[in-house]
């Protein structure tokens, strides 16, 4: 804009530290999220596991939540929780329950009966089942619910940025950058937050294939 | 602070309803917005997973576009248009291409995969009785393959337009009005009534959305497929 190169190169450098800073922070925002979000899941997901006609009712909730868009429940805690970590965190949350829920109770259910009968006829009691048998079986479905909502909240945390300077992580650069039409400094929220969850993708797709060797040949994109 | 009362007042005050700032003619921008792009989106998206679910070619290009599609930030990819739209057109390259761009990226990926999936997976026994009865590939195609994979078609377009319509509103924050504007408007001017107005008016025009092609679908699909799908 207004004639200058696309990259301003000399402020890039100058601004490595604050640039480093805005990284943790993304990661930082996200991570909270995504592990607060698997920890509520797994125990939603649990339940309606054993609990059966639970599960319609969290499907059309989530789809519901997820219809709302983030902006707008992030301007709209503004109000209530105000300008606190809650803030950001609350909605980028409630988002990764949405894409855990299903992915858990997929993975749950996709263990075969017979596995399981096989495992109780061997004796184990069902704390062992749990643990040795349906537990890695479900694994690829619950490592492909862990990427979706990774990358997913990793792109969400950007939009946090309407929360003010303290907020948005990278998505802070995109924002200002737009304010002050200033094109280096969004291409380095842009392409760094993209950056992000690219990398978040690739590591989750690893994970499962350490994790489960055996599936690697099938294993489940989400 | 009763936020529901304010709410409610500023959502049941007529000058909101009225003038160029009001809430019809937000509403119609959002609208147009999405619609348009989504309409952009199906124009290549439909015809590109028709084709290739057909053919059984390129079938990498929608995985490829699928897996990218995940990795890409709304948020981002409107921001980073800015420096580029804006070379086309000063005024509405700030204001209006960059969402409606980023709208047409974020639309296109859901129509190409259900298109696709949906036309790869009808029964391969099928094509081959329509072939044998001596119908041509396009026959095939618009007889046989749209109307049993329609209902497929359709998931990936609602979807798209219900994840436009929400996402429309990050417009707000890039020169773009819509219903977005509101909340954007009520957060600096600290008018909770204004916010939480937007908040609802764009949830309730998404939870519409959802509706509206759900109702659509039902009616679309054949009588047939939806007795077997009931049965």
């Amino acid at each position: 804009m207004n004639g200058e190169p696309l990259v301003r190169w000399d402020w890039l450098f100058a601004h490595l530290g604050p640039i480093a800073d805005r990284v943790g922070q993304h990661l930082y925002l996200a991570a909270i999220a995504v592990s607060v979000g698997f920890a509520i899941s797994f125990a939603l997901a649990a339940l309606s596991i054993r609990r059966r006609k639970l599960y319609p009712f969290v499907t059309v909730l989530a789809t519901a939540a997820y219809t709302i868009p983030s902006f707008a429940m992030f301007a709209a805690l503004v109000a209530i929780t105000g300008l606190s970590v809650f803030t950001a965190e609350i909605p980028l949350i409630l988002y990764t329950i949405v894409l855990f829920v299903p992915n858990i109770v997929a993975g749950f259910d996709s263990v075969p009966w017979d596995v399981l009968d096989a495992a109780d006829g061997m004796g184990y009691t069902s704390g062992q089942r749990w643990w040795r048998v349906e537990l890695p079986l479900a694994v690829p479905l619950v490592v492909a619910g862990l990427r979706l909502a990774s990358v997913s909240t990793i792109g969400l945390v950007t939009v946090s940025a309407i929360l003010g300077d303290s907020f948005g992580g990278l998505g802070y650069y995109i924002l200002d950058g737009y304010h002050r039409h200033f094109t280096t400094e969004i291409l380095v929220g842009g392409l760094l937050s993209i950056g992000l969850a690219v990398i978040a993708d690739l590591g989750f797709v690893l994970l499962q294939r350490l994790l489960t060797p055996w599936a690697a040949r099938r294993a489940v994109g989400g | 602070m009763d936020l529901i009362g304010a709410t409610a007042a500023w959502l049941s005050n007529s000058a909101h309803w009225q003038g160029s700032n009001g809430i019809p003619a937000r509403l119609l921008e959002h609208l147009a917005l999405s619609g348009v792009s989504l309409l952009l989106a199906a124009l290549v998206a439909l015809p590109l997973g028709l084709w290739i679910g057909h053919s059984g070619r390129f079938s990498w290009l929608v995985v490829t576009a699928a897996n990218a599609w995940r990795a890409l930030p709304s948020f981002a990819v409107i921001g980073l248009l800015v420096p580029f739209t804006t070379v086309v057109d000063p005024n509405l390259g700030f204001t209006l291409y960059p969402t409606l761009v980023a709208m047409i990226v974020l639309a296109g990926p859901p129509i190409l995969v259900n298109a696709y999936q949906g036309i790869a997976d009808v029964d391969d026994d099928l094509v081959e009785a329509a072939r044998a009865m001596g119908m041509k590939e396009r026959q095939i195609l618009l007889g046989v393959e749209i109307p049993i994979a329609l209902p497929v078609l359709a998931t990936g377009i609602r979807s798209a337009a219900v994840q436009v319509i929400a996402t429309a509103t990050l417009g707000a924050e890039f020169g773009f009005g819509g219903l977005g504007r509101f909340i954007v408007l009520g957060d600096a001017n600290q008018d909770n009534g204004e916010l939480f107005g937007g908040v609802v008016l764009v949830a309730a025009l998404a939870l519409t959305t959802l509706a509206l092609f759900l109702v659509l679908e039902r009616r679309l699909v054949s009588a047939g497929l939806a007795r077997r799908a009931a049965g």
